[in-house]
């Protein structure tokens, strides 16, 4: 830490070694406390977890070739989908953008060294691990067969490893925890001098709002979680009727988590396409304190709205009609989102790189995904599409399809930067389109399913469902090989050797103006904010120049 | 545009049906509105504004109230629409009329029994009369079910420890499909039951004698129909693969010891026992997990049984 700091302005004459290389072997990887080493070491797990909760998709979607057996029995199905569901939700989704992304970018966004809690930021990964390890121990204990939402009594009473797949959400609840602490800590201390609330890059508001629901949610998971192992191994009667509790209760606990815990997952997809969407514009963000304000009110309407899970599990009709018309309100900040970006590419000077090209795919499927959501918020449409696959592909369209992408987007604007390398970008190209088409053609044919009445988490089918099953699982083929494809360039391009400009797309955030890839303490001198986040009126930065602070 | 409701959602068979679909047809259409809005917009910006050269300067346009007041207060009242409409729906599909016949529905892993007004049960069929509001008083002996008519558009969680209501007015004659909605284990997906929509006169028929089909019926069939449709199926294969329940393939006349040690014969008296008293002799290596049928199988369904498993070979 005695590197000097003091050669402010002057990044041609000292320079340190960058992050990746300073210093050197998997020792000082694994006990080191920056930032950027943290948000890697978190990408490549989300990555590795990514592709066995895929595999695991992949079997789910093959079994469902035909209406009755097909590779599996349905003991083995209903393994492989609960572990599908547990590992991308638990492991994948909810720490890709805000641990490994928001990590990585936070603080060089925010002109900062470092987060606020160095050592707690190493102290989540490491328990991410530990939770990620138990989770996969289970599948030496028979597997889980409870789908991820554990709902009891099942949960409390089938075998398996349920327990320590309970504990281990219950550990990676902490992870979360304390990124979450983490990230409001340093939003609120450590932004470059010269950077009120409303410079701050718009990332920022929504891991703010990300965090929000971090720390607030997930201890309610927590206790939930606790209370379900507790009645499995003490026989504690708590939700199980056989032993005088409310298997109804259970899900309202689950929920008031799981609900805003989906906010954790699309409030940082929004963080990230508010960055790319100026970016590769090369225009102002429009409307900044709606983007900024809507965040913070999806984070705090999302605590009120969990019931409407349950709208056929037995509630008061007014308790009912209370969730479904709150719920509509988190309509409303979500479409300003949409129409405040799209308003951004308007008059812009609009060019498709790889981010861009991902960012436009989310708006598209962000659409379906939200609009979809109005037939499940609405009372008698939900009660014919509750837990059926219209269910399944609209939270993959929000939670897969929208977060998925937009991590998609961050990976390929940040790559540079991380790595000091470009990708392929003919081969991204060819990537994000079939990632796009191989999307909506896995999920577009399981609305018409629900609909027509195919419920959710069923092994066997009627045969009038099958041509639709086919071609969702075609499609999940055409998704699979663009995901192939992604994984080959970028690993391809870490070979090359470094050479990327520190701003390599013209963007107008901090982290531009360092290196590519940064030092280890990320700006040679402490960066003094000059301008706004997304200002492009003076001194447009050309593309592929590297430009210094002075 | 009806092909495309025909294609997205089954046929409707009950009264409420049709309020429920007209409010999912609107939201599709405006789903698809602003999909290809959104997608017009995107399509023309990156058209018309593409990146010509590195210089470009693009105008500094910070927000336009006006524009974000439009765009905040459309969809406002779009939703609100939306949330009475569905609301109104659905206070509709919960009260049900007074003069509604009672049926009490017991869901277990993995069979959904019927039990009518004057006593008579069935399993996985469960018929009604035409025209005529039912109330369905449901509760479950395990885990949580729920009970899923896709043309009725109702679903109902059936929950362990306490009763739920589902209450509907089948308006076309025929076979409507039960699903089980809620995740319940291996069984789930075979949990289906069938609601048989009758007019007056086949209810009547019905209630005395059982259905016509199964009064025709020789009994090797009729044991057939039995199997597949009471539950039997669920637990015991008819190819020697090993269910929750021994195999009825060829184990007419087998000989063998029950869990106490007590020798047995697959004779008529050991099935009529069996399907009675399941308990009384559980063979070895298999849990005392079966349901009594007792009051749920006529006599003659119980000879056509033993007919049946004699013929499995």
């Amino acid at each position: 830490m005695a590197d000097t700091l003091t050669t402010h302005g002057n990044g041609h004459a000292a320079h340190h070694g960058d992050y990746l290389e300073d210093p050197k072997g998997l020792a000082s990887w694994l006990t080191t406390v920056d930032h950027k080493r943290i948000g890697l070491m978190y990408m490549w797990s989300v990555f590795f977890f990514f592709l066995v909760g895929g595999i695991f998709a992949l079997l789910v979607r093959i079994e469902l070739l035909t209406p009755k057996q097909t590779i599996m029995t349905a003991e083995m199905y209903n393994r492989v989908f609960t572990l599908h569901g547990a590992i991308m939700v638990f492991l994948v989704i909810i720490p890709a953008i805000p641990a490994a992304l928001g990590n990585f970018a936070l603080p060089l966004l925010l002109g900062a060294k470092d987060v606020a809690f160095p050592k707690l930021n190493l102290a989540s990964l490491y328990v991410y691990w530990t939770g990620a390890l138990m989770a996969v121990t289970t599948l030496a204990l028979g597997g889980v067969d409870t789908g991820w939402t554990f709902y009891t009594p099942y949960s409390s009473t089938t075998g398996g490893g349920v327990t320590l797949m309970v504990l281990a959400a219950f550990v990676l609840g902490f992870s979360s925890i304390f990124t979450g602490v983490n990230f409001i800590a340093t939003i609120h201390k450590l932004r470059a001098p010269g950077m009120g609330w409303f410079e701050m890059p718009l990332f920022c508001w929504g891991m703010y709002s990300t965090a929000l629901i971090q720390i607030l949610a997930t201890p309610v998971l927590a206790i939930t979680l606790l209370l379900l192992c507790m009645e499995r191994v003490l026989s504690i009667g708590i939700f199980d009727p056989q032993l005088g509790g409310d298997p109804v209760l259970f899900q309202h606990f689950f929920w008031f988590y799981s609900h805003p815990a989906v906010y954790i997952m699309i409030l940082p997809a929004f963080a990230v396409i508010s960055e790319v969407i100026p970016t590769f514009s090369k225009k102002t963000i429009f409307g900044y304190k709606a983007i900024a304000f809507s965040s913070v009110a999806i984070a705090l309407l999302g605590f009120l709205v969990w019931a409407h899970h349950m709208f056929t599990a037995g509630m008061s009709l007014f308790a009912g009609a209370i969730f479904s018309f709150i719920t509509f309100f988190i309509a409303i900040p979500s479409a300003i989102k949409v129409f405040n970006w799209i308003a951004t590419m308007w008059r812009g000077s609009i060019s498709l790189e790889a981010p861009m090209l991902h960012a436009i795919s989310f708006l598209l499927i962000f659409t379906i995904g939200g609009l979809t959501g109005l037939f499940l918020a609405a009372l008698s449409t939900d009660v014919h599409l509750h837990d059926t696959y219209f269910v399944v592909s609209h939270f993959h369209y929000v939670m897969a399809g929208s977060n998925l992408i937009a991590f998609l987007a961050g990976i390929h604007y940040w790559w540079p930067k991380m790595f000091g390398r470009m990708y392929n970008k003919r081969l991204a190209a060819i990537g994000a389109a079939l990632v796009f088409i191989g999307f909506n053609a896995t999920f577009l044919p399981q609305f018409v399913l629900g609909s027509r009445g195919m419920p959710r988490r069923y092994y066997n089918y009627l045969p009038e469902f099958q041509s639709l099953h086919v071609a969702s699982t075609i499609g999940s083929w055409i998704l699979a090989s663009g995901l192939f494809l992604i994984g080959a360039y970028l690993l391809a391009s870490l070979r090359q050797p470094k050479g990327v400009a520190a701003n390599p797309w013209g963007g107008r955030t901090l982290e531009w103006e360092t290196d590519s890839p940064p030092t280890t303490h990320n700006f040679e001198g402490q960066p003094v904010l000059q301008h706004g986040p997304y200002d492009y009126r003076a001194n447009p930065a050309p593309v592929g120049v590297e430009e210094h602070i002075h | 545009m009806n092909w495309f409701q025909n294609w997205m959602l089954p046929k409707a068979a009950a009264t409420h049906a049709g309020d429920v679909d007209g409010l999912y047809m609107f939201i599709v259409y405006l789903t698809i509105f602003f999909f290809f809005f959104n997608g017009a917009l995107i399509v023309y910006a990156v058209r018309r504004w593409r990146r010509r050269s590195a210089k470009e300067v693009t105008p500094h346009i910070t927000h336009n109230t006006k524009m974000e007041l439009i765009w905040s207060i459309i969809p406002l009242f779009v939703v609100m629409g939306i949330f009475f409409w569905g609301f109104k729906g659905y206070v509709k599909a919960w009260v049900p009329p007074n003069d509604s016949m009672e049926i009490v529905v017991t869901a277990k892993k993995w069979v959904w029994q019927f039990e009518y007004p004057d006593g008579t049960r069935t399993l996985n069929d469960l018929h009604v009369p035409l025209n005529k509001p039912v109330k369905l008083v449901m509760h479950s002996e395990d885990v949580i079910h729920s009970f899923f008519v896709p043309s009725f558009r109702l679903k109902r969680d059936v929950i362990p420890g306490r009763y739920t209501e589902l209450w509907f007015t089948p308006t076309e004659p025929g076979v409507q499909q039960v699903f089980c909605a809620e995740y319940c284990g291996k069984g789930h997906s075979d949990m289906l039951a069938r609601i048989f929509v009758d007019t007056p006169e086949q209810y009547e028929t019905f209630l005395r004698e059982g259905d016509e089909q199964v009064r025709k019926m020789p009994l090797k069939e009729l044991g057939k129909l039995v199997y597949e449709n009471k539950g039997c199926a669920t637990c015991h294969s008819l190819d020697g693969t090993r269910g929750q329940g021994p195999s009825w393939k060829g184990i007419w006349g087998e000989t063998g010891k029950g869990a106490d040690g007590k020798p047995y014969t697959v004779d008529a008296n050991y099935i009529r026992q069996s399907v009675l008293q399941p308990q009384a002799v559980v063979v070895q290596g298999f849990e005392p997990i079966m349901p009594t049928f007792q009051g749920l199988l006529r006599e003659r369904e119980i000879l056509g049984v033993i007919e049946f498993i004699k013929s499995v070979k």
